[in-house]
């Protein structure tokens, strides 16, 4: 039923602005010209339109949001002891069966109370359904009436549904912010109710991590040392190698190289980390054991060498691409200079364009451990689950996102300290991602407006 | 500097020589080609990787997109269906189709009688092959009593061995007179000189590669052993200092912790010594000469093919061996040099899941033709299975369509309106600033954040239905919502003032000159930026997997709020599962996958020469 009267609103919302419109063109003077009135006659119908629309969304809105919670009162509130002698689950399972028994739906176990209860239940639903059309009803019609009679020459209906659009895209723009709100709030209050049920600092300095024990223990310590691990090791191979593309592709390739060079790393970026994380497994992790074990070395099956290597790979193009910006920007008054002084293509990039360059090759550095740090499918395909606590490539370690991903996926209840742990590892990931992304941004800021 | 002008080569020649000098120089050049040439190589590396990881895909993942077929004659016989004289659709639908199939390959193997081989003899086909047969009779339900040539998927191992997953079968003639002593049951074949010589140190040198691996099981025993005993040690350590401070609970813990510990050490203790006991049989056997070889399933197979028939070896010496008929011998005669064949499977029997047994059957089937390959069009058409040669990928794709869907129909609207205040309406003060340092940071967020968010959120505030494409969808478009408002703005920022000002002049309003005007011409930009911003999503999976998007959609999922999963979702699933068929359809995923990213990618491409216009 409210599904229809919404369909119903927007229905009235297109008659209104058709209302609103013909009535700005019967304005039109003898010649039918409409050049004295100050907006077109669509703006006037869109005026109309928001008139009707706007509050009538707005208490639909809302009777949406209260409706169910007042009748769910009164519903109680009639059943009297029957509810009230219930247990805080039987309520639960009470409230569950009514409705299923006034609007279909499993029933677990009927009795005469729960039966009055449903009628009473779809008995009010059924009113508030009535209720809700009448008062659209008044408030459209209301909201049609004002907008039509303030249609006339002078009326600035194009000032007014600008400025309504205005709100919208500010609205739009501020859910960006919204978002981060969001996050913030939920990963900090499960987070919260986590510490309640486990102490803060054994979170963070616990050097052991067995959720799944007899005895849960939710050290932090393994899981970051885990995580920097691969970090280090996917640095150590897309650091070099990307800062090595991206002065190559700015200061020696042709325009010819470079145009077919820039798309194959680019490929490297559009791939998802799903099939990064399928390679790392299934063909990197056992081509280095299998070294391994040819030059006499216990590599474990899931190695963070493996994990890292990959990883490194997918964030070449990350750096390479950041770091052929900021190269491109350094001036070429700098690079003619020491070209001047005698110095060869290399010896300027070296002593002249990279220091140059070094606030923002580091603040590419940094997005990219960001990137790093907050990567999940590679790890948990190809890292492992055990925590061991040990700085060995060739060992299997796990990492933060792996542990989040393998907290939550499945079903667990939402209030055990197993599940609200993932909310603190995702507290800590956000926050050490939050920080290190700031304060790359900040240097690229700085950094860009220096030139 | 007037000196050095007037006598240059006189002052260098005072510091430092001529040649010298050009030793410099000529390092210098050297140092210059040097990194001129690790820049290349860093080029090059990251494009031999890009093209090893395409490769290993392709190969994995082209069989995927093939499949085996057993062309067989199956005699639709009413009394086997169990359907009488019946015709009508319910009674055909409720037939016994795998009777049928069944009987139908004993027919082809008539000297398979025991109930165990017939079992395995009905694996070889795949457990879909009757329902595929169903579906042919209720499409012709007069076909009901004749014998219809059809052709029925074979089970995913076959399909592998077909696709040479367990290694192609070797094979050498017979260099000498063979005599086989009956042609069904345990077979003795008699040869003479040391013919078997090879197929013996073969069989050793495998021997010795397990004592070697057994070895090393038993070294990491021991070093498990001793790193146990050590945190055995620590936790008594902590025992003694809790018993002081009388915390029973934790004294519980410890003590059950340590029971648990030494478990583990006698559990390490047992693998050890077995591990250890085994390679010291083994290396008996090695060093034996001149003895019996008893093959178990852990070496490679080694078969005699004789007289139409094929015997599997059981026990092998230089000049005898017994074996198992597989296939029946057409006569125990005597055979001549060359006119039979020793056949290895190098692939150990215990780990292929394929006996040698269903092998030679399905060779059997092979050489008679009744086994080809086909494009596989049910990976395209049919939902999540539990067996790989019935797992398709269709549910995931309509998955993915609507998760898509959603996150396009919310971002693109909103991104490209908050791109149009935050360019041309915003006034510049802090709320300003503040919303775009946001976005900055919003964009490089990790992306399972983003799954906590939905998790927390949407299904646990807001109730919404766990594992839809609806709250997929949302999560999505928050996540690539940063990459489309800052596409956007780029792309509105470029257009050129002028034009809104030429707007402005004839008495448009800012409103008007932007949706009129700048917008239309923006939207090239907007849109490649919204293409690249969903080929992202398109790849996401971590926030997905949180948010329950794990579902086993056997049929289509039938609206963004039923439960459903997205491609690469169902790709990270499939890459988990033991069968060894599963990863290539895993690989055949992952190029459906990249193909669409791919076409996507290339329309941005496309769209960006076509209409990009510089100003």
């Amino acid at each position: 039923m409210p599904l229809m009267y919404f369909a119903a609103i927007l229905v009235f919302t297109l008659v209104a602005f058709w209302l609103g419109r013909s009535r700005a063109y019967g304005l039109a003077d003898p010649q039918g010209r409409l050049s004295h009135l100050h907006s077109l006659p669509g703006y006037h119908g869109a005026y109309v339109a928001l008139c009707m629309l706007l509050p009538a969304l707005a208490v639909f809105c809302a009777w949406m949001y209260a409706a169910p919670m007042v009748i769910e009162r009164q519903v109680i509130a009639n059943a009297g002891a029957a509810f009230t002698k219930l247990t805080e689950i039987e309520r639960v399972g009470f409230m569950r069966d009514i409705n299923a028994l006034a609007f279909g739906g499993i029933v677990g176990s009927g009795s005469a109370d729960k039966t009055k209860a449903a009628a009473d239940l779809a008995q009010f639903t059924r009113y508030g359904d009535w209720g809700l059309g009448g008062v659209l009803a008044i408030v459209a019609l209301v909201g049609l009436a004002v907008g039509l009679a303030r249609i006339s020459p002078k009326f600035r209906a194009r000032n007014a549904v600008e400025w309504v659009i205005v709100a919208l895209l500010l609205i739009c723009s501020v859910i960006a912010v919204l978002t981060t709100v969001g996050i913030v709030l939920s990963v900090l209050f499960e987070t919260l109710s986590f510490f309640t049920r486990y102490p803060a600092q054994d979170f963070f300095l616990g050097t052991k991590w067995n959720p799944d024990g007899s005895v849960e223990s939710f050290g932090l310590i393994p899981l970051l040392v885990g995580t920097c691990l691969i970090m280090v090791v996917a640095m150590c191979v897309a650091g070099p190698i990307g800062l090595m593309a991206a002065i190559y592709m700015s200061e020696y390739a042709s325009p010819r190289f470079r145009a077919t060079a820039k798309p194959v790393l680019e490929i490297l970026a559009g791939v998802p980390t799903v099939v990064f994380g399928f390679f790392a497994a299934l063909t990197v992790a056992p081509f280095i054991r299998d070294a391994g074990q040819a030059v006499g070395l216990t590599v474990a099956a899931e190695s963070a060498l493996a994990a890292g290597l990959v990883m490194g790979i997918m964030i070449i193009p990350f750096i390479s691409s950041l770091a052929d910006d900021v190269i491109n920007a350094v001036p070429q008054a700098l690079r003619d200079g020491s070209y001047g002084l005698g110095a060869t293509k290399s010896e300027t990039i070296k002593r002249v364009v990279l220091p140059a360059a070094l606030p923002g090759i580091v603040s590419a550095f940094m997005l990219a451990i960001s990137r790093a740090v907050g990567e999940t499918m590679i790890v948990v395909m190809a890292a492992g689950l055990a925590a061991n606590l040990t700085v060995n490539p060739l060992e299997a370690v796990t990492t933060i996102t792996v542990q989040i991903k393998n907290l939550l996926v499945g079903d667990q209840e939402f209030d055990s300290a197993k599940t609200l742990s993932a909310f603190a590892l995702g507290f800590v990931l956000f926050v050490f991602t939050l920080i290190l992304n700031i304060i790359a941004l900040r240097i690229v800021k700085r950094y860009r407006e220096a030139y | 500097m007037s000196d050095i002008v007037s006598n240059p080569t006189a002052s260098q020649s005072v510091t430092r020589p001529a040649a010298m000098a050009d030793a410099r120089l000529r390092g210098r050049y050297a140092a210059e080609r040097r990194f001129q040439a690790y820049g290349l190589s860093a080029i090059l590396f990251a494009a031999a990787f890009v093209v090893m990881l395409f490769g290993s895909i392709l190969m994995k993942g082209l069989p995927a997109f093939f499949e085996n077929h057993a062309v067989l004659n199956v005699a639709l016989d009413p009394e086997v269906l169990d359907v009488g004289s019946a015709r009508d659709k319910d009674k055909l639908a409720g037939a016994d189709y795998q009777a049928v199939v069944n009987k139908t390959l004993r027919g082809m193997f008539p000297e398979v009688t025991d109930r165990a081989q017939r079992s395995a003899l009905s694996k070889l086909l795949s457990s879909g092959a009757a329902d595929d047969l169903r579906a042919r009779v209720l499409a012709n339900p007069a076909s009901v009593g004749t014998t219809v040539r059809v052709s029925l998927p074979m089970s995913d191992l076959t399909d592998l061995y077909f696709k040479g997953a367990f290694g192609r079968a070797g094979g050498r003639p017979g260099a000498v007179i063979a005599t086989p002593s009956a042609t069904t049951g345990e077979v003795v074949i008699n040869v003479e000189g040391n013919e078997f010589r090879d197929e013996l140190t073969a069989i050793k040198k495998t021997l010795s590669l397990r004592a070697v691996e057994l070895r090393k099981v038993a070294d990491i025993a021991a070093l498990n052993i001793t790193s146990q005993a050590a945190d055995i040690r620590a936790s008594e350590a902590t025992l003694s200092t809790v018993t002081a401070t009388n915390d029973a609970g934790k004294l519980a813990r410890l003590q059950t912790e340590i029971a648990r510990q030494k478990v583990r050490v006698v559990e390490y203790e047992r693998q050890k010594t077995a591990a250890l006991e085994e390679a010291a049989s083994l290396q008996k056997r090695i060093d034996a000469t001149g003895s019996t070889e008893v093959l178990d399933a852990n070496v490679p197979s080694f078969l005699v093919a004789i007289n139409d028939g094929l015997v599997k070896i059981r026990e092998l010496s230089a000049q005898r061996l017994v074996g198992d008929a597989l296939l029946p011998l057409s006569s125990d005669k005597s055979v001549a040099a060359g006119a039979w064949q020793v056949v290895t499977y190098p692939m150990p029997e215990a780990k292929r899941g394929l006996t040698d047994q269903q092998i030679a059957w399905v060779d059997r089937l092979k050489s008679q033709g009744a086994v080809e390959s086909t494009l596989n069009t049910r990976f395209f058409t049919a939902g999540a299975s539990r067996e790989p040669e019935r797992a398709g990928i269709l549910a995931a794709l309509l998955g993915t369509l609507m998760t898509i869907g959603v996150t396009l129909a919310l971002c693109l609207p909103t991104g490209v309106a908050a791109a149009i205040y935050l360019e041309k309406f915003a006034p510049k003060n802090v709320f300003t600033e503040f919303i775009e340092v946001n976005i900055n940071n919003l964009a490089a967020v990790p992306s399972i954040v983003f799954g906590l968010l939905g998790l927390a959120m949407f299904i646990q505030l807001f109730g919404m239905p766990r594992s839809s494409a609806l709250v997929g969808g949302l999560v999505l478009a928050l996540l690539v919502l940063p990459t489309i408002i800052i596409a956007s703005r780029a792309a509105l920022s470029a257009v050129p003032h002028a034009i809104t000002e030429g707007a402005l002049g004839v008495g448009a309003s800012k409103l008007q000159a932007i949706f009129h005007h700048v917008l239309p011409l923006a939207m090239p930009g907007i849109m490649t930026g919204t293409i690249i911003g969903m080929a992202h999503a398109l790849g996401e999976t971590a926030p997905l997997l949180l948010i329950g998007m794990v579902a086993f959609i056997v049929d289509l999922p039938d609206g963004v709020t039923s439960a459903a999963t997205v491609l690469p979702v169902q790709i990270f699933q499939w890459a988990g599962l033991p069968e060894a068929g599963f990863q290539s359809r895993t690989a055949g995923g992952i190029i459906v996958l990249l193909t669409v990213l791919i076409l996507m990618n290339g329309a941005a491409i496309l769209l960006r020469k076509k209409f990009e216009r510089r100003w």
